[in-house]
């Protein structure tokens, strides 16, 4: 009787150790292991490559589709590149609202196809004028108004010029995303906004994700610190087919779009670049280049809507 | 009756004297009645309702409400600054009147002070229900950002609650120790609590003047806080870029309206609580009709108010500016923003100029109008804004062009009313509605002058 009693009790010591551990574990290891106890088998089998080299075929509902903590990389988000002064160039008259950075950029990150930082807007500065499409990512403000009335400091701007989040530290009030005239937040609502399926996880090559994403804390463009750190453009210049985005270093005064590279000054001047909403004075790290002599008619795409 | 023996203890510097059996038959806290049980048992269902809605929300995140990227705020935060709002009536009452020298407002004092603890609490729990990740609510304080306004509105709104807790407790030391050597069939933990709350009190000169002079000492503080936490609350929008919140006015806007509806709160509450406890005798017809004299000049600032804010803005049409003034005059909002304008501000001002109208049942009914507005209005400056920003909303699903808060939104809010109600009941069904001790100064100086 005794004996048994206290073997219950290892038990329960036992079963409290490991909660204690889940939780130790940080809340996304946590979350993890606990959706894969939870989950039901759903009979779709996934073939998948151990670490050992071997086949192995397991349950579709087992494999937990948010990113794994060895995925998450070192990098210190509070940390800019030193020396640098990154700055980006959106060409308008290029954009024929292809969606490709988009996608590329919901890879990076690890989101849904139908959620992504970038977004691509209709706009029509008159009337008369065609309307044209506009990408917007953060715009990196280097007087940015998120950064301003974050209460715990888990935005800020980096020496680079980039501006950061931490979400380890933000407590979800939503007051940046109040705060930002352009709508560049985004808001972890539930896990829904950034859960993949079985099928999204295994479309994207595992790479070092940009961040973390956890409920109820808010995300945003972060221009790929994993890429520009290794002197890589991000995910969003490379994917586009048509050259939009030119991204480089404001020090060095030179941008690149992949193919072709640029002085920064000179375009910006013969071009006559300007910065979205100028008079606000949050002063951009993203130029535009005015949508003039445009390489495509403009014509209504549909995107993937959430 | 024992006036005689009242002054001539007064003379002999004994202090005070045996309170008068009619005071204590009326003023000392009653049984809970059929009424009173059945109202408080409401409360506690839809406080349970709420508190299960959040189990929900803390379980799944913020996607059980209807808030998205775009309408990042709905009516948590308006929820929020209605009960702010509210709150300021503590300082209104026990402030302004008492230093302006209002007579009237002895009665009235106990209750408004009461709402505000009572709203200010709630504000600061609503918010924390808004929060993404309410368990890093100590983040505020470990990493806190002085140059952000939540930052602001921490400190004023815990400073405010302070002084409002100080602002009821003080004037009640008196009272506690009349509960504590009258009450003395009261059950055991309530004699505990009024022995243990009226710290000593020996009804001595000395302590009647620290009292009095406490009040006064809080009553001059509390006129800055309320406006400051009002301001501050104001500034959570003003401070932003966005239409209709970019606004030089957004302090004394929120100020004026702030007052109206407290006030407005006041005479609300107190005619459930006279008719409820039978204070007829105490709140009078008298005292309806200057609370609703006080209400017609309180909105009709806070028209002015509107007028500045709708009207300048609304006789420039800037581009995204006017796209949001025609959600409110003409489009989707247009039917919540006229009825909270005509039936929450117009119909009242109208009303409340006629003598019948400031008589305690229509003003009762006006008063409740004015609150629901109130809350209305708030909502109407938060959403609106929201959903016209800068870059128009596209490529999203249909639902996040509008915001219809969800159910699990509605109990959390309804709760949190009800828990505020819910506070004031409990008070009240402990400690005197109307200030006994202060009562009987009122009687004496009255009899003093009649002398003279």
């Amino acid at each position: 009787m005794e004996v048994n009693q206290n073997t219950s009790r290892r038990k329960f010591l036992k079963k409290g150790l490991v909660a204690g551990a889940l939780v130790a574990g940080g809340s996304m290891g946590a979350s993890e292991l606990i959706s894969a106890f939870d989950s039901k088998p759903s009979g779709n089998k996934i073939r998948l490559l151990s670490p050992e080299g071997k086949v192995v075929e397991v349950d579709a509902s087992v494999i937990n589709p948010s990113v794994s903590d060895f995925l998450v990389s070192s990098h210190n988000v509070r940390e800019g590149v030193p020396g640098k002064k990154f700055v980006m160039v959106i060409d308008l008259s290029r954009c024929k609202n292809a969606g490709k950075c988009r996608k590329a950029c919901s890879k990076m990150h690890y989101l849904p196809a139908n959620r992504s930082y970038i977004k691509i807007d209709k706009m029509q500065d008159s009337e008369k004028g065609a309307p044209y499409w506009m990408p917007t990512p953060c715009f990196h403000c280097d007087n940015p108004p998120c950064v301003k009335v974050c209460p715990v400091g888990a935005t800020f701007k980096l020496s680079d010029g980039i501006v950061g989040i931490d979400n380890t530290r933000c407590i979800g009030c939503r007051f940046c995303m109040v705060a930002c005239p352009y709508s560049a937040r985004v808001f972890n609502w539930g896990e829904e906004m950034f859960k993949l399926s079985p099928e999204e996880k295994n479309a994207i090559k595992p790479h070092e994700a940009c961040g973390t994403h956890k409920v109820g804390t808010v995300e945003k463009c972060d221009f790929c610190p994993q890429k520009t750190g290794d002197n890589k453009l991000p995910d969003c210049v490379q994917a586009c087919p048509n050259g939009v985005f030119f991204f480089g270093d404001e020090v060095e005064d030179v941008v690149s779009n992949g193919d072709e590279t640029l002085q920064l000054s000179k375009l910006l001047r013969d071009k006559a670049g300007y910065r979205f909403l100028e008079d606000l004075g949050t002063k951009p790290r993203v130029y535009y280049l005015p949508p003039a002599n445009r390489q495509f008619p403009f014509t209504e795409t549909k995107q993937a809507s959430k | 009756m024992n006036s005689e023996i009242v002054t001539a203890e007064k003379e002999a510097g004994i202090g005070h004297h045996e309170v008068p059996k009619d005071l204590l038959k009326d003023l000392l806290p009653k049984k809970l009645t059929k009424s009173g049980t059945i109202w408080m048992v409401f409360l506690l269902i839809i406080i349970g309702i709420g508190g299960y809605a959040y189990i929900s929300q803390l379980q799944k995140g913020l996607i059980v409400t209807d808030m998205r990227d775009f309408t990042s705020w709905g009516i948590y935060i308006s929820n929020f600054v209605f009960f702010v709002a509210i709150s300021l009536v503590g300082s209104l009452i026990s402030a302004v009147l008492k230093l302006t020298d209002v007579k009237w407002r002895t009665p009235l004092v106990r209750i408004a002070e009461i709402i505000a603890v009572a709203a200010i609490t709630f504000a600061a729990l609503i918010i924390i229900v808004d929060m993404g990740r309410p368990e890093r609510f100590w983040h505020l304080f470990v990493y806190g950002r002085i140059q952000s306004p939540i930052m602001w509105d921490v400190i004023v709104i815990t400073t405010y609650f302070t002084i409002s807790i100080l602002l009821l407790y003080i004037p009640l030391l008196p009272d506690l120790a009349i509960c504590r050597d009258k009450l003395t069939g009261a059950a055991k933990w309530k004699r505990w609590c009024y022995k243990f709350f009226a710290l000593n009190w020996q009804n001595t000169p000395r302590q009647y003047k620290i009292v009095n002079d406490s009040i006064r000492i809080l009553a001059v503080l509390i006129i800055p806080l309320a406006l400051s936490i009002h301001t501050v609350t104001s500034w959570l929008f003003a401070t932003t870029y966005r239409a209709g919140w970019d606004s030089t006015n957004f302090g004394p806007y929120f100020v004026a309206g702030a007052f109206m509806a407290g006030c407005a709160a006041v005479i609300a509450v107190t005619y459930v609580v006279r008719e409820h406890y039978g204070l007829r005798k105490y709140i009078t017809d008298k005292h309806f009709d200057h609370m609703g004299k006080l209400l017609v000049l309180l909105s009709l600032i806070y028209l002015y108010f509107n007028v500045n804010e709708y009207l300048v803005p609304g006789y420039k049409m800037k581009e995204t500016e006017g796209a949001q003034l025609k959600a409110l005059f003409t489009g989707d909002y247009a039917p919540m923003f006229w009825s909270v304008q005509i039936l929450g501000l117009a119909i009242p001002i109208i009303v409340l100029l006629f003598k019948w109208g400031r008589k305690p049942v229509p003003i009762f009914i006006i008063s409740v109008i004015v609150v629901i507005g109130a809350w209305f209005k708030r909502l109407l400056i938060v959403t609106p804004t929201l959903l016209h920003p800068f870059i128009p909303i596209q490529n999203v699903p249909d639902s996040w062009h509008h915001y219809n808060p969800t159910w699990q939104e509605w109990a959390i809010t309804s709760a949190s009313l009800a828990g505020a109600l819910f506070i004031i009941q409990i008070f009240f069904r402990l400690f005197p509605v109307v200030s006994i001790w202060e009562t009987m100064e009122e009687r004496e100086a009255e009899t003093e002058s009649q002398k003279i």
